[in-house]
């Protein structure tokens, strides 16, 4: 068996481009769920004679208590923004070794700069995705309890006597802390990326008086329910409504699903891929971070997933009617308008975590 | 999560085996005239070996982390004891332990509340279990003869499926389109579909359906043995059905009631996967908590306190129900 094996490896590593590898050479690759086109994965393999084991996962929290347990045994995770912060303050990955990554030079500068305030001088991490949170919701019966409604702004959520119309066509809200409170914070004219307990308490306040509107605080199950028209309103990220709205229209079942990013500010974040500091296949780690970074294999990515993507030169491949589509790729201006918040003390998470424990369940 | 779920629920299994069989019975006539050489200390070892191992081992371990600080680190807490380090270091790290976050616990009565709400849950649960059980391990045990592996047998059938995926089956079953209310609208007992999913009735729901053979097994044991001839001595004095039932088979019964009681209430104290799948966000239950303070919150040291002190709140219905354990093998005797 173990010959045989052998064997197989052998001959894999010849139809490979890299004739050298004579053992099997594997990356294993933690990513969120559907959030990759398959075939990338098996282009790479093709490409490099490196195997992928593709892992996935749908939580932030999930995903740091793995790595900061440490002994995952993944070569490339992806964390996002606020996350990634914390976690190279905490040690958990190794700085990239950029004479392997070639392809940096496809990267979109601002995107870059934006990443560098949880990862000074972008040394651990580059950008897969990125894309904001805001409102998705269904168009007719949102217009036919409210022809007014005002859907660019956040007073569609917070706003007791806007968001009570809407209460009986069901809304979902995301459940984590590091979005709904930065906007609510928006929606007071505060700072958005502020950390002290008293805002938290203003927030939780606001969020205290729209709960009796809200069916469910769940971060996916919103896709299925605005594309089945079974909810009309969903805090949500961008590429999720998205995929929500292409759903409803290819069911042609009557539901219009439209996506805005209110003009009080809303968040952008970034989902970037990274190397642990403990990973067992550095080299592999590289040349898939590489491939990731040629600009026709993550525009081919984009155009699965309806997130726009961290890589300037790739546009020139993503396809028309998503490059122009300004929920996934929005304009200047409102980029201009976009927060990121950035990585709270141990201290102020606990604080905003039991706010939004009270948020949740009333305690 | 679900691993460490199936894991608690194993020794109760086992428990329930034991009990069924009745075998420290066995144990207890033969120990006084064994004189034990190597050999058998080292039998006696193993349990005690397996129990340091894997029980009082993590204990500590879980223990020493609810007395230390959050911290951004790999691993996310400190101090750590490094046995490299040395004495000194050892020294120090002792003194940084402290027991702030056991009095973070005392400041704020979420911790409280769940608690409480968990026992209030698990014992609801458990009555109702036992109310839905009895009258099961009763037929059990006055079905014919042959009848009885079959239907025992059905009992532990579910076991063959995994928990979780018998916990998802029923957000199909409860949920707003889902079968039970389809079922009910076509009877035309309902006009609205019924809100159950994300309540505490679906909880209910799915602890006393997940933990009922735990309660019908020692209940069906003890059912089984009984003495048959005592209700036909009853009845030839006169006694109508229903009055040998209450005071013969009832309190025949009560170490089965007792013992499939225990096995139901203290694994459901600390359930987590079930509040989590089928309540709602106000279901307050301290799995839960523990969990959000362990994964949402990644602070591992504030869900270590919560969790030293779901085990000792624990222990005394554990310490009960060994005593009563204990109480019915020398009653038997």
């Amino acid at each position: 068996m173990k010959k045989l094996l052998f064997a197989g490896a052998a001959l894999l590593g010849l139809l490979g481009s890299s004739a050298l590898a004579a053992e099997d050479r594997v990356v294993r690759v933690f990513n969120w769920s559907d959030y990759i086109d398959a075939s990338i994965l098996e282009d790479f393999t093709k490409e490099t004679g490196i195997k992928v084991v593709y892992d996935v996962f749908d939580s932030n929290e999930i995903l740091e208590t793995k790595l900061l347990a440490g002994g995952t045994g993944y070569d490339v995770v992806v964390p996002t923004g606020t996350f990634l912060g914390r976690q190279v303050q905490a040690g958990v990955f190794q700085k990239l070794d950029k004479s392997k990554l070639p392809n940096l030079e496809n990267m979109w500068p601002q995107i870059m700069s934006r990443i560098e305030r949880f990862d000074p001088g972008n040394e651990h991490a580059i950008n897969y995705m990125w894309g904001t949170t805001g409102i998705g919701y269904n168009v007719e019966k949102i217009k036919e309890r409210m022809p007014d409604a005002p859907v660019d702004s956040w007073d569609m959520l917070f706003k007791p006597e806007v968001v009570s119309k809407f209460a009986d066509c069901g809304i979902h809200v995301l459940d984590t802390a590091d979005e709904m409170f930065p906007a609510a914070l928006t929606y007071l004219g505060l700072d958005p990326d502020s950390d002290k307990p008293e805002d938290f308490a203003k927030a939780t306040e606001v969020l205290l008086k729209i709960r009796p509107y809200i069916q469910k605080f769940h971060s996916s199950e919103y896709i299925n329910g605005l594309a089945n028209g079974d909810i009309c309103m969903a805090i949500g990220w961008s590429g999720d409504v998205l995929q929500a709205r292409d759903r409803a229209a290819e069911a042609d079942n009557g539901v219009t699903i439209a996506y805005s990013i209110p003009k009080e500010g809303a968040m952008m974040w970034f989902d970037n891929m990274a190397i642990p500091a403990d990973a067992p296949h550095v080299e592999e780690a590289h040349a898939f971070l590489n491939y990731i970074m040629k600009p026709e294999v993550v525009a081919k990515a984009t155009d699965y997933v309806f997130y726009a993507n961290g890589n300037k030169a790739s546009q020139a491949f993503v396809s028309k009617e998503v490059l122009e589509d300004p929920a996934i790729y929005p304009s200047e201006a409102t980029i201009e308008n976009l927060f990121s918040v950035t990585t709270k003390s141990p201290k102020a998470m606990r604080v905003r975590t039991r706010e939004w424990t009270k948020v949740k369940t009333g305690q | 999560m679900t691993a460490g779920d199936s894991a608690s629920g194993a020794p109760f299994g086992s428990t329930a085996r034991e009990a069924a069989t009745d075998g420290p019975d066995i144990e207890r006539t033969v120990r006084p005239r064994v004189r034990r050489g190597l050999g058998g200390w080292l039998l006696i070892a193993v349990p005690y070996l397996w129990l340091l191992t894997f029980f009082l081992a993590p204990f500590f371990i879980v223990f020493k982390i609810s007395l230390s600080e959050v911290a951004v680190a790999i691993p996310p807490y400190l101090p750590t004891f490094d046995l490299a380090a040395g004495w000194d270091a050892f020294v120090s790290g002792i003194t940084a332990l402290s027991i702030d976050n056991y009095l973070w616990l005392t400041e704020d009565s979420l911790y409280w509340k769940s608690y409480v709400s968990s026992i209030v849950i698990a014992a609801t649960s458990t009555l109702i279990a036992l109310i839905v059980g009895y009258p099961m391990a009763y037929g059990m045990a006055r079905a014919p003869k042959a009848w009885r592996p079959t239907l025992l047998m059905l009992v532990i059938l579910p076991f063959w499926t995994s928990f979780l995926i018998r916990v998802y089956a029923w957000i199909g079953i409860l949920k707003t389109e889902g079968l039970l209310n389809q079922f009910l609208l076509w009877l035309g007992l309902i006009d609205t579909p019924l809100t159950i999913l994300n309540t505490n009735v679906a909880v209910y729901i799915g602890i006393v359906y997940s933990y009922l053979p735990f309660l019908v097994l020692p209940l069906y044991a003890t059912l089984e043995k009984l003495d048959e001839s005592l209700l036909e001595a009853a009845s030839d004095l006169g006694s109508p059905p229903w009055r040998s039932f209450w005071t013969i088979t009832v309190p025949l019964s009560l170490p089965g009631v007792i013992a499939g009681c225990f096995l139901v209430f203290i694994p459901a104290v600390g359930e987590f996967v079930i509040p989590d799948l089928l309540g709602g966000s106000d279901t307050l239950m301290i799995g839960k908590t523990l969990w959000t303070e362990f994964f949402n919150n990644r602070d591992w040291p504030v869900s270590s306190a919560v969790a030293v002190l779901l085990l000792l709140i624990l222990v005394v219905p554990i310490v009960l129900f060994q005593n009563q354990q204990q109480r019915a093998t020398e009653k038997g005797r």
